[in-house]
């Protein structure tokens, strides 16, 4: 989106077209002659994976409101409806439940992706702020869809996280009052909920453009996280670009098919087949897997507030990160301490993610709270000193020489 | 003619300012009925009392009814519930309010005699929401004889009382009366 144009219709009605409104331009420009960096990995087609995913939530998702009924007496029935009775609705509801998950599990695919080449760094800080506020969305988003089918699951996960606000000193109980529409989660709760996850997904559609357009004024980072510096470091959108996503898009799809062909119930809870039952909670309540480490932080803070805040704070530092991190090298290739802190970190947030998904009792306690601290540390301690501590391996002085040192040196000069 | 000097304000910039602060009062009115419109409607708040026959509640057992879309305890306790709920020391107790609005006098602490209903301390009424995180306890369970919490694991004693687990307060006690011996009306 940066740059002139080099688009040049031949055909006179595209060439009268484009001189009232340079759309046309525009896509060229940004998806067929924007130049890429030459050793981007396959960890770089999650971007457009998330794009599809983002098409197939929408799609799917307004077919289901043809069928779906927002009502506490009839919403249930109707998604059991949408599975028994609809042409292929149980094709295109198992779509939307799985896609939820698979959108995630490209998310922190991506948010990794970024956190390992260091792609948050100066001049990327507005990008990956983007990046976050639409994690946001999508979690608001998710967390509101689950409520929809209004099964034991969606009730239960709705009361419990709606009352997240009731800690907010003096006017929590308002506020939750307020959420609710009521003195509990019920009819007016499913509605407004309804309603917010219609519109969510087209502001995250929103954010998305602006992340894209981010993008292409700073260009993209790549593995060795050096700039580019001229145009031999790159290569043009279309074709390179273009098929290497189209592959990755596939095998992501190869991947959600399993899901949904095989077992489209397995990242889901059998207590959500339960119809919403506001008198009894189920004995175990999780939350889906995409919340597990944010709900255990909760857990592991033996007070309400204090686990409130600590969740919030554990996505609130994710907006500091380009600060936080104090080493001028972006990627952790170069960075041999912060590589292992790196893995350390993933390590940690996936332990996060089981203690999420087991009773708060016992051992699973302390190792929450062992592996909450640590997170916390790794944002706030380890990586602003590690900048300073740190001695990074000589850096490629260019994206070319790096590509050669690996693939180029070992075959013959031509003409040899 | 670009001289930096003190310039004396004008009619025109009390006009800009006049203009503004209207147009942001008018803004914030016309934001209103769009935050408001979330609050409780008139049909939510007139579901506001329920009667409940509890003639047919055994010593030691309880019903849970919904009363504005929550679940409330109703149990009649057993002499042991009441002994253990009185001997505990006040010190002991994480919150110290009895949650209890239909008390009349200054003292609020919660004793047994604060949380039970007044002069019948065989009866016990509460709401049964988690004063952590809106779950509903399970009866007769918990370290403490009374209730808990499974979402987070929340132990209550046997006159509802906070005694372990990340919940802060006692659960809460509904505004409620006996209309006869066996007749009570929430709300
Ligand atoms: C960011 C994209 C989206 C995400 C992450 C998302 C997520 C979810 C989730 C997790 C569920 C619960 C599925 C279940 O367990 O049954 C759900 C249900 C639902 N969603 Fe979405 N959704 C998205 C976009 C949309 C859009 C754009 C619409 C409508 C235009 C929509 C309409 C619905 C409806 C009607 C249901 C209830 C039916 C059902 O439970 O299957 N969603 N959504
Ligand atoms: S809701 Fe009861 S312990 Fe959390």
């Amino acid at each position: 989106m940066s740059g002139h144009s080099t688009f040049d219709p031949k055909n006179p009605a595209l060439k009268w077209f484009e001189a009232r409104l340079p759309i046309l331009g525009l896509a060229h420009s940004s998806f067929v002659a924007y130049p890429t960096p030459k050793n981007l990995n396959y960890w770089w087609t999650f971007g457009a994976i998330l794009s599809m995913m983002l098409g197939v939530q929408i799609i799917t998702g307004i077919v289901l409101v043809m069928h779906y009924t927002p009502h506490v007496d009839m919403a249930f029935n109707s998604v059991e409806h949408i599975m028994r009775d609809v042409n292929y609705g149980w094709l295109i509801r198992y779509m939307h439940a799985n896609g939820a998950s698979m959108f995630f599990i490209a998310v922190y695919v991506h948010i990794f992706r970024g956190v390992y080449y260091g792609s948050y760094k100066d001049p990327r800080e507005v990008l990956w702020i983007l990046g976050v506020v639409i994690f946001l969305l999508m979690m608001a988003t998710g967390f509101m869809g689950y409520v929809l089918p209004w099964g034991q699951m969606s009730l239960w996960g709705a009361i419990v996280i709606t009352n997240l606000f009731s800690a907010i000193p003096f006017v929590g109980e308002a506020v939750t009052t307020w959420l609710w529409g009521g003195f509990a989660v019920d009819n007016p709760t499913l509605n407004r909920f309804f309603s917010l996850h219609y519109l969510l997904p087209f502001m995250i559609a929103g954010v998305v453009g602006l992340h894209v357009w981010a993008l292409h004024v700073s260009g993209q980072n790549n593995p060795t996280g050096v700039e580019v510096k001229s145009s031999s470091d790159t290569v043009p959108f279309t074709p390179y670009a273009t098929v290497k996503d189209a592959f990755g898009m596939v095998c992501f799809l190869i991947f959600f098919a399993w899901f949904l062909f095989y077992v489209p119930n397995y990242l889901g809870h059998a207590d959500n087949y339960i119809p919403a039952n506001p008198l009894s909670t189920p004995a175990h309540i999780v939350p889906e897997w995409y919340f597990l480490p944010f709900y255990a932080i909760l857990r592991a803070i033996p007070d309400k507030l204090g686990g409130v805040i600590a969740m919030f704070a554990a996505i609130v530092v994710l907006f500091f990160l380009p600060w936080l991190d104090t080493s001028k090298v972006r990627s952790a290739r170069y960075r041999p301490l912060y590589r292992q802190f790196f893995w350390v970190l993933l390590a940690v947030c996936l332990g996060l993610g089981y203690i999420g998904a087991m009773p708060p009792e016992g051992w699973y306690i302390v190792i929450g709270r062992l592996l909450t601290a640590y997170y916390f540390l790794h944002f706030l301690v380890i990586l602003p000193l590690l900048g300073f501590i740190e001695k990074p391996l000589p850096l490629p002085a260019s994206i070319t020489e790096a590509v050669l040192a690996k693939n180029g040196a070992a075959k013959p000069a031509v003409g040899a | 003619m670009a001289t930096p000097s003190v310039v004396e304000p004008t009619r025109r910039d009390f006009l800009y300012i006049a203009t503004g602060a209207v147009a942001a009062v008018g803004g914030a009115a016309a934001v209103w009925p769009f935050i408001a419109q979330m609050n409780p409607d008139a049909s939510t708040l007139a579901l506001a009392s329920t009667d409940v026959n509890i003639g047919a509640i055994a010593e030691g057992s309880a019903i849970t009814i919904k009363w504005r879309g929550k679940p409330v305890f109703i149990r009649h306790r057993t002499p042991k519930e009441i002994e253990d709920a009185k001997a505990v020391p006040m010190a002991d107790l994480i919150d110290q309010d009895a949650r209890n609005p239909n008390l009349t006098g200054d003292n609020t602490q919660a004793t047994d005699a604060h949380r039970a209903a007044e002069g019948k301390e065989n009866w016990i009424i509460m709401i049964g929401t988690c004063t952590h995180l809106g779950c509903v306890p399970i009866g007769q369970s918990g370290n403490f004889g009374g209730w808990f919490c499974p979402c987070h694991g929340s132990h209550y004693d046997t006159a509802g009382r906070i005694r372990q687990g990340p919940a802060p307060e006692n659960l809460h006690i509904p505004p409620y009366q006996f209309t006869n011996d066996t007749t009570i009306r929430i709300g």
